[in-house]
């Protein structure tokens, strides 16, 4: 029972992580129309980024996660204005090829500059320890995880349908050539829209940093993840990909627990039903 | 662009340059041997190997219109496949043919789930589903060997039985059944493009909607693309347990299905044999690259990228858009 | 009671809060032009669209030659003897003209699966094909690339594919949309003769009401998803409600 409680927690703040990446990977095929294949590559680079800074160099735990994010926007920058820009009038083949291309280059790159695999650095001292709950002890540091993904959630909401930015967005994602005419820099919300998905990719790998073990594989481990619940709760919807989280993140912790060998085989399964079912994604419109 | 798949169904045969060429390669091919050592017909071997895998592929992307990441998959299953069975029964061709056609089932089987949807979302689904397979081979111990796969698998003597039985201990003998394997391999699938079926999968690659309303069931014919390209990635890989004597999990790793795709780009999608001129193209490159740096994928990466920025057609293309300028009227047999 | 080639029963369509088509009961009869006509938005190629399978109904039937085709995917439908044309052009961009022509002669041999054959050994779609290049007038095009054509003579083409399936009953989205007077006539005497040669039905959707008056021996006028008037052009011509909502001063 103990156990259990304990998993269904870690479950909780891995669905987080896949929470932070699929959002990202959703708002970029929302207004853009792409799917990042590379977006676990970005993951993966935030999550490198906070651990040099925070693990390596000892800096403060908050300005590593600004550090990481801003490193991997940049990189998510330049992914979209010199390359991913110039095929948008071609098929859309030749986008996914290129994002393709892309963690191939990211996940080398990540070889060659950091190495192997590297020791999990300490969670800081202000999120250490153990809440009791029920009588149950409750890590910190997950609960903070938790309440990190919710208020991202809340912050996306908010920032979509309360801001005038947010407008501006959503008006280019359902008509491109509308929003040009009446004056959007269509461009520059594309670029602005694949950097804030490249962030929350990155928020995700750093946030995990302290717990997490980081190693060059994680990137595509972390983006066939991010497809099963994009396929579970249908493309392109963020009330969808948040509730897939959910779904995959606490079934693969207790998948862990329970067939140790084929952890992944059930969350496959319950793509392969959705599939099946519901091809369409549980929250499709 | 597009003229490649587009073989125009006039009466009149077309002796065209490309006849004179593909004799003096199967020529150069077979004469391999003689002038190589045993490093170069390994590698032709893998040359050969990975141009069936990239055949299979661009008969799904450049013909079909789908593109799959996750054809290392389906190679695996042949590799994994074929390893099991010569380690059952020590018979060559038993191991390559029932590698190749589990690699089908498996195709069959996830491709139900695949070609439900098209285009981004298949995509995503095929690499989902090769990683599937992937952890398969890395954690079902028992069946796969794990981390360290599959060892010890003989080159078994290739038997017919009642027939022949023909040793393929040396080299050079396994190599001329890879070739001949190939060349068949390659006619077939020669044949196949430039029939009814062929075209029938070029008009769903043009357009599903017109495709159905001639009365075709698209999805049908969307999983007769995928079990075909299956069954190409299980003959290839069912060829690759004899030559190495070991079989791995990386070879179901999605960085695997990455070279029929880097293949298939760098030859061009639009033409037959673009695959095929790719994958001797792609193992030039490797070797080269191997030689400066450990870190190959990046360089891999880098391709796909200039290629997708600049160059879609790929080396096939380029090299019939020039010899078109030299024949024009062409067209329109 | 008469036996209709194509029957609907309180056929209805919503999308969200509007009903693109809301409750359409409508009878074909084999041989009869007909053409149907209506504002922008009145359901016309919604309607179109559940008649040929594209789309599936919320609730009412639709029968063809007495069977329930419902359910019925499209390409099951093109099997029974019903194709149509697109509004937006749908050709096979990067075949030949006569690969284009050559998909619905083969699909209609049941030759699609064939593997082995060659293209050119299949004789008898090939002869198909090669006449009905020369009847949408497209046989000096024949080796070029679809997507290469001029707007009107893709739109031919898709008519000519459309035709190649050898349908009872055709539908075609605004054929002669964007096409100049010879592409028009090409379209009409083809469209003429295939009724005469094949007996063929045609349906059109159409907003040239020159070409909907010339042509149809039935006009169905559809507005916000409900038939408004179904007769001869001489009826529709009076029909005073038809006049009022929908032709207003034009007539």
């Amino acid at each position: 029972m103990e156990t259990l409680a304990f998993q269904g927690v870690v479950g909780l703040s891995m669905a987080m992580y896949l929470w932070l990446i699929s959002a990202g990977l959703t708002i970029i095929f929302g207004v853009l129309g792409v799917i990042n294949f590379a977006h676990g590559s970005l993951f993966m680079l935030g999550a490198y980024l906070a651990f040099t800074f925070y693990g390596l160099l000892g800096w403060n735990f908050w300005l590593a996660i600004i550090l990481s994010l801003a490193g991997t926007a940049v990189v998510g920058w330049v992914m979209e204005r010199f390359f991913l820009r110039y095929l948008y009038g071609v098929d859309e083949a030749y986008q996914l090829l290129l994002t393709f291309g892309f963690i191939l280059i990211l996940d080398d790159a990540v070889k060659m500059i950091w190495g192997g695999v590297f020791r999990i650095p300490d969670i800081p001292a202000f999120l250490e320890g153990h809440w009791s709950v029920f009588g149950r002890p409750f890590p910190v540091y997950n609960a903070f995880i938790i309440a990190a993904g919710i208020v991202v959630g809340i912050v996306l909401w908010l920032g979509f349908e309360r801001t005038w930015w947010g407008r501006t967005v959503r008006a280019t994602a359902s008509d491109r050539e509308m929003a040009n005419a009446i004056g959007v820099n269509v461009p520059r919300v594309f670029s602005g829209v694949f950097m804030l998905g490249a962030m929350l990719a990155a928020l995700g790998g750093a946030l995990g940093t302290p717990v997490r073990v980081v190693s060059p594989g994680l990137g595509a481990a972390m983006i066939i993840q991010a497809f099963v619940i994009t396929v579970i709760g249908g493309l392109g919807n963020l009330k969808g990909a948040f509730v897939g989280s959910l779904i995959v993140g606490v079934l693969s912790a207790y998948g862990t627990l329970l067939f140790p060998v084929f952890e992944l085989a059930l969350i496959y399964l319950i793509m392969a039903v959705v599939l099946l079912v519901r091809p369409q994604g549980l929250f499709a419109r | 662009m597009g003229e490649g798949p587009v073989a125009s169904p006039g009466r009149r045969r077309i002796v065209t340059p490309g006849r004179s060429a593909i004799g003096g390669l199967v020529l150069a091919l077979l004469l391999l041997p003689l002038v190589g050592g045993q490093y170069a017909q390994y590698v032709a071997i893998q040359v050969l190997i990975l141009s069936l895998f990239a055949l299979g592929f661009n008969i799904l992307f450049g013909y079909t219109g789908l593109l799959s990441f996750g054809q290392a998959g389906f190679y695996a299953v042949g590799a994994y496949g074929c390893a099991k069975l010569l380690l059952l029964t020590p018979s060559l061709l038993f191991g390559v043919v029932g590698g190749t056609l589990l690699a089908g089932a498996a195709a069959l089987v996830l491709g139900v789930l695949c070609i439900r949807h098209t285009r981004i979302y298949f995509s995503m689904l095929t690499l989902a589903f090769g990683m599937m397979i992937f952890s398969m081979a890395l954690k079902w111990r028992d069946f796969t060997g794990g981390d360290d796969g599959l060892v010890g698998i003989p080159r078994a003597p290739l038997e017919i039985p009642g027939l022949v039985s023909v040793s393929m201990a040396s080299m050079g003998r396994y190599y001329y059944f890879v070739l001949a394997v190939s060349l068949v391999a390659i006619a077939i699938a020669y044949r196949l493009v430039h029939s009814p079926l062929g075209l029938t999968f070029q008009g769903i690659r043009d357009s599903e909607g017109r495709m159905a309303f001639t009365g075709v069931s698209v999805r049908t014919y969307r999983l007769i693309a995928f079990v075909i390209a299956g069954l190409y990635a299980g003959l290839a890989g069912a060829l690759l347990p004899a030559l190495e004597n070991t079989v791995t999990p990386p070879v179901a790793h999605w960085t695997t299905s990455a070279d029929p795709v880097l293949a298939t780009l760098l030859g061009g999608i639009q033409a037959f044999a673009g695959p095929i001129v790719g994958a001797f193209l792609y193992f030039m490159i490797k070797d080269v690259i191997v030689r400066f740096t450990e870190y190959w994928l990046i360089w891999l990466g880098i391709i796909v990228v200039v290629l997708v920025m600049g160059f879609r057609g790929g080396v096939v293309s380029l090299a019939t858009a020039r010899w078109r300028v030299h024949r024009p009227g062409r067209e329109g047999a | 009671m008469t036996e209709y080639l194509l029957e609907t029963k309180g056929l209805r369509k919503t999308f969200g809060r509007l009903a693109a088509v809301a409750g359409v009961s409508l009878g074909l009869t084999e041989g009869t032009l007909a053409a149907v006509i209506g504002p922008n938005g009145a359901g016309k190629t919604t309607l179109i669209n559940l008649l040929t399978g594209l789309l599936t109904p919320d609730t009412g039937t639709v029968r063809f030659k007495g069977e329930d085709i419902t359910r019925v995917p499209s390409h099951g439908r093109v099997r029974r003897g019903l194709s149509r044309s697109f509004q937006i052009m749908n050709i096979f961009p990067n075949l030949t003209v006569r690969q284009n022509l050559l998909l619905p002669a083969l699909s209609r041999r049941g030759r699609n699966l064939h593997a082995v054959a060659r293209l050119e050994d299949e004789t008898g779609a090939n002869a198909e094909a090669e006449e009905l290049l020369r009847e949408i007038g497209l046989w000096d095009h024949r080796g070029a690339r679809a997507g290469a054509l001029s707007h009107g003579d893709q739109r031919l083409l898709e008519l000519g594919i459309a035709v190649g399936t050898r349908p009872k009953l055709c539908f075609l989205d605004e054929p002669c949309a964007g096409m100049n007077p010879i592409e028009r006539q090409t379209v009409l005497g083809l469209m003429r003769k295939l009724s005469g040669q094949r007996r063929t039905t045609f349906v059109i959707v159409e907003h040239d009401m020159d070409v909907v008056f010339s042509l149809a021996e039935r006009i169905v006028v559809m507005n916000h998803g409900e038939v408004l008037a179904d007769g001869t052009p001489a009826e529709i011509r009076e029909n005073r409600v038809v006049r009022e909502t929908y032709l207003g001063a034009e007539v």
